[in-house]
């Protein structure tokens, strides 16, 4: 593997996952709100 | 609408440092390109350490105050803490192997603390799951997490208390606040890095204790829900 090959598996790692947690925590904040309001 | 308004600012900083790192920046002239991951390793490991400072200091919060607010807190920093250590070990991995030619040495202090302090958040969201009450789940936890936090000032320090094969700190110690071990320009990108880093952090923190408190509310009003069907059962014996 190259440099860059390596550069790139590290940015895609952290800055794709980051954007994947705030995209999971967007849906279980939904989940949660919509269980929230069922309940009451 | 605050916190929209922060979490487009994060979205914003994020790109504009992570182009400034991959494009902007020249490479270092011993490293070359490889370097260019040290700007997010080193943003994630500092917002790790900022997360599991501030689960600690919640976890004091609510073993004085007792107020769940805090254990939320607490719980909310230990998750994103978890998360940025993993992306602090995952970019130094990507950094180390062509620039020491392994990914991991276990005899590192260094790599070996950090990922102590990755085992120990991982063991503090997995107590959280042992306890459906939760007052006895805040106060394990809160324990926990203030001793776990004695591993962040040996993670950080442990390159200047023992030899391995991570260097020493480029900024952050008190030696090297006025003189950086690193060109300005590479010392800019990262102050920057860390900025948008920090604001993400920011943001995530706001949306994560949201989610904590929704889900303590839904669990409350299951509690309730149980205790007026036993009742209700109850009275109708």
């Amino acid at each position: 593997m190259t440099d860059a090959a390596f550069v790139i598996a590290g940015y895609v790692v952290i800055v794709g996952g980051l954007a994947l947690y705030t995209l999971g925590l967007w849906r279980r904040l939904r989940d949660a709100r919509a269980s929230d309001d069922e309940a009451r | 609408m605050k916190t929209r308004i922060l979490g487009f600012v994060a979205l914003g900083a994020v790109v504009a440092a992570t182009s400034v790192a991959l494009f902007v920046v020249p490479p270092d002239q011993n490293q070359g390109d490889a370097q260019r991951i040290m700007y997010p390793h080193v943003a994630s490991a500092w917002l790790a350490y900022l997360s599991f400072g501030v689960t600690a200091l919640a976890g004091i919060g609510w073993l004085w105050k007792r107020d769940l607010r805090l254990d939320a807190v607490a719980h909310s920093a230990a998750e994103i803490g978890v998360m940025f250590t993993a992306f602090a070990i995952w970019g130094g991995m990507m950094w180390g192997r062509p620039v020491w030619g392994v990914f991991w040495q276990w005899e590192d202090p260094r790599l070996t603390t950090t990922a102590l302090l990755l085992a120990l958040y991982v063991g503090y969201l997995l107590l959280r799951r042992l306890t459906d009450d939760p007052e006895r789940r805040a106060t394990r936890a809160a324990i926990v997490g203030i001793v776990a936090a004695v591993d962040i000032p040996i993670v950080h320090f442990s390159v200047e208390w023992w030899r391995g094969l991570h260097q020493t700190a480029t900024i952050g110690s008190p030696d090297r606040v006025l003189n950086p071990a690193a060109p300005m320009v590479f010392v800019g990108t990262l102050l920057g890095m860390l900025g948008a880093f920090t604001l993400a952090w920011a943001y995530l923190m706001v949306r994560r204790y949201q989610l904590a408190r929704a889900e303590a509310e839904h669990e409350e009003a299951i509690r309730i829900e149980r205790l007026m069907t036993a009742r209700t059962a109850e009275v109708a014996r």
